[in-house]
């Protein structure tokens, strides 16, 4: 476990998280900009010093108040920044041995390969683009075999064509790897692609935390995203596809069926669905000859109506997974809805594309 | 060897430089480039400690670096010959212990030199390391390397740009000096009449206007050479350090 227990002064902000991360899988750090992630990620990699408190991970103490304080090359914490951080001095081969406490050409094959950046080896910096930069810096970091990476949102700086380009890299890395990473970011996107677990900060206090799925759907989440773009997460399995269109289905842990384009089937491999409340819609009895293939049974949780009295969330529950849907304040009254009523919620298959479909690992 | 090329004059029947203005010469590179080289060290720490570090009386540190700059060279030498000098507070000391002397000797124009180029070479190195980005320090740190191995990795070679014009202007500068040369060590042929002292005593001499003119136009000539080699050198490293990634 990562325990982390400090308090920091920071300008206006009071940074005081109380916490243990798990020492596997992503856990994604989530919030505004100026809510203190980056303040959180350079105090446990060493940069900052906490006011008080203490920082351990697993059987080593990093950090305790006034006895204790690793300096950060002493942490064996990997950092990638937001900006590349390269050493424009050093090519591509020497910024990726800079750290290396001893020779260890496997490993350095391996990473290499995992990020694609054998061509790169005897250029500069200044010569590459800013996603190969930042995909030196990520094989920077590894090879020092850090015992915990930390990412400050290392998509951040990059536009979105090479954002889509290192994605990937970042998945096969947190899959292959057996390493903990503490993955900064305010882009659900990347959350939901890459993530594990997720804490969410708001001005330098934790307001949720735990498995990605639970904190996705908690209430907690709804006030820190645009209505437009609440969404649920659901964890369902790979079934099979269908014989005649190009369509995947997917079954849930209550028995109902997700059908969704464009994934290749593979073997019961399961996966995280996200649904946008927005494309969700209820109808009271099950609906027959309609164009919408997605009809899953369910009950209604809980409702809260938004700030402006326009519409209403409702919160569904489909055995153990959530749905939320959004619909008018108008259609709720006239539907009678309240919570306990079994309702089915509809879902157009067309609205779930490629991106909103991440592999659980 | 050099002196024997100059002497020989290839190029002429005539020597190209005169046997006292071979030696003015080569004395002046030699009481320069031992002023740069030697003070370079201190000059890096000065620069540092300016640059990147917050402690009580930086000011008055600054200042009392700046001092050479602004004071009467005159003054320095006379500050030189009464605390450096055999007799002198620091120089008794260090001829009883180590044997080294300074008076009359081109160790003397060596740090009379030395000590009125030093705010120049440091006001040079010190903007270099303010260039800097700490943010490629702290990567550095992350990676595993202690202070000192960042310093010597990283910062140090970014600097390079800096602290090769401010070697090159400290070497002007030194090849320059001369009232608190004169006033130190005094004008001794051959240990310390460097260029521009020779060049004094010829015109301090009636009739030697000719003389005078020939050092005038070598100076002219070595601080040209210099200023373009300064030019070179930098752009030459900015090339490989100016990349910002």
């Amino acid at each position: 476990m990562l325990n982390i227990n400090i308090e920091k002064q920071l300008g206006q902000l009071q940074l005081k998280v109380n916490t243990q991360l798990p020492l596997q899988g992503v856990t994604a750090v989530f919030g505004r900009s100026g809510a203190g992630k980056t303040s959180l990620v350079n105090l446990l990699g060493g940069l900052t010093t906490p006011d008080k408190g203490e920082i351990s991970l697993g059987d080593t103490l990093l950090f305790r108040h006034k006895t204790v304080n690793l300096p950060p090359e002493k942490r064996r914490i990997g950092y990638v920044f937001q900006e590349a951080r390269l050493f424009p001095h050093y090519s591509v081969k020497g910024n990726l041995t800079y750290g290396m406490r001893h020779k260890a050409p496997e490993l350095f094959d391996k990473v290499v390969s995992l990020l694609g950046i054998e061509k790169l080896l005897s250029r500069y910096p200044s010569t590459l683009s800013g996603g190969e930069k930042q995909r030196v810096a990520i094989g920077r970091a590894l090879l020092t075999s850090p015992q915990m990476l930390l990412m400050d949102e290392p998509l951040a700086s990059l536009d979105l064509p090479r954002k889509r380009e290192l994605l990937p890299y970042l998945q096969t890395l947190a899959q292959e790897l057996k390493l903990p990473i503490i993955y900064v970011s305010h882009s659900l996107d990347e959350i939901l692609q890459l993530a594990d677990h997720m804490l969410v900060l708001h001005q330098g206090q934790i307001i949720a935390q735990g498995p990605l799925t639970d904190v996705w759907n908690s209430e907690q989440m709804r006030p820190w995203v645009p209505l437009q773009e609440l969404s649920s997460l659901i964890c369902a399995r790979i079934a099979d596809s269908h014989p005649d269109y190009p369509m995947t289905r997917l079954v849930m842990d209550d028995g109902n069926q997700l059908w969704v384009s464009g994934l290749s089937p593979q073997n019961h491999k399961q996966v995280k669905v996200r649904i946008q409340a927005n494309h969700v819609s209820v109808c009271t009895a099950e609906p027959k000859r309609s164009s919408i293939r997605n009809v899953l049974k369910g009950k209604i949780k809980e409702l809260y109506p938004s700030d402006n009295g326009e519409q209403v969330q409702l919160k569904i529950a489909l055995g153990n997974d959530e749905l939320w849907a959004n619909i008018t304040l108008w259609a709720c009254d006239e539907l009678q809805l309240v919570a306990g009523k079994e309702i089915y919620a509809q879902i157009k298959g067309v609205t779930m594309t490629q991106m909103d479909i991440a592999q659980s690992h | 060897m050099l002196s024997d090329f100059i002497l020989s004059g290839s190029l002429f029947s005539e020597p190209l430089l005169s046997e006292y203005e071979t030696a003015a010469l080569l004395l002046s590179l030699k009481v320069s480039a031992v002023a740069v080289l030697a003070s370079l060290p201190l000059g890096i720490l000065c620069a540092w400690l300016l640059a990147r570090v917050e402690f009580h009386g930086k000011a008055i540190f600054d200042s009392l670096l700046h001092l050479p700059l602004v004071l009467p060279p005159v003054v320095v030498g006379y500050l030189l010959l009464i605390s450096m000098g055999r007799q002198g507070i620091i120089g008794q000391w260090l001829y009883n212990w180590f044997g080294l002397s300074f008076s009359f000797s081109w160790r003397g124009a060596a740090l009379a030199a030395a000590v009125v180029s030093f705010p120049l070479m440091v006001r040079a190195i010190r903007q270099s390391f303010e260039t800097v980005d700490i943010r490629l320090e702290q990567a550095a740190r992350t990676l595993g390397s202690s202070r000192w191995r960042v310093f010597l990795t990283i910062t140090l070679p970014l600097t390079s740009p800096g602290i090769v014009s401010g070697m090159i202007i400290a070497f002007a500068r030194s090849l320059g000096e001369f009232g608190s040369t004169i006033t130190f060590v005094s004008n001794i042929p051959g240990e310390t009449r460097t260029i521009p002292l020779a060049m004094y005593s010829f015109i301090e001499t009636p009739g030697a206007e000719y003389e005078a003119m020939r050092l005038c136009i070598i100076s002219i000539v070595i601080a040209l050479a210099s200023l373009l080699a300064s030019q070179w050198l930098t752009k030459k490293a900015l090339k490989r350090t100016a990349s910002v990634c």
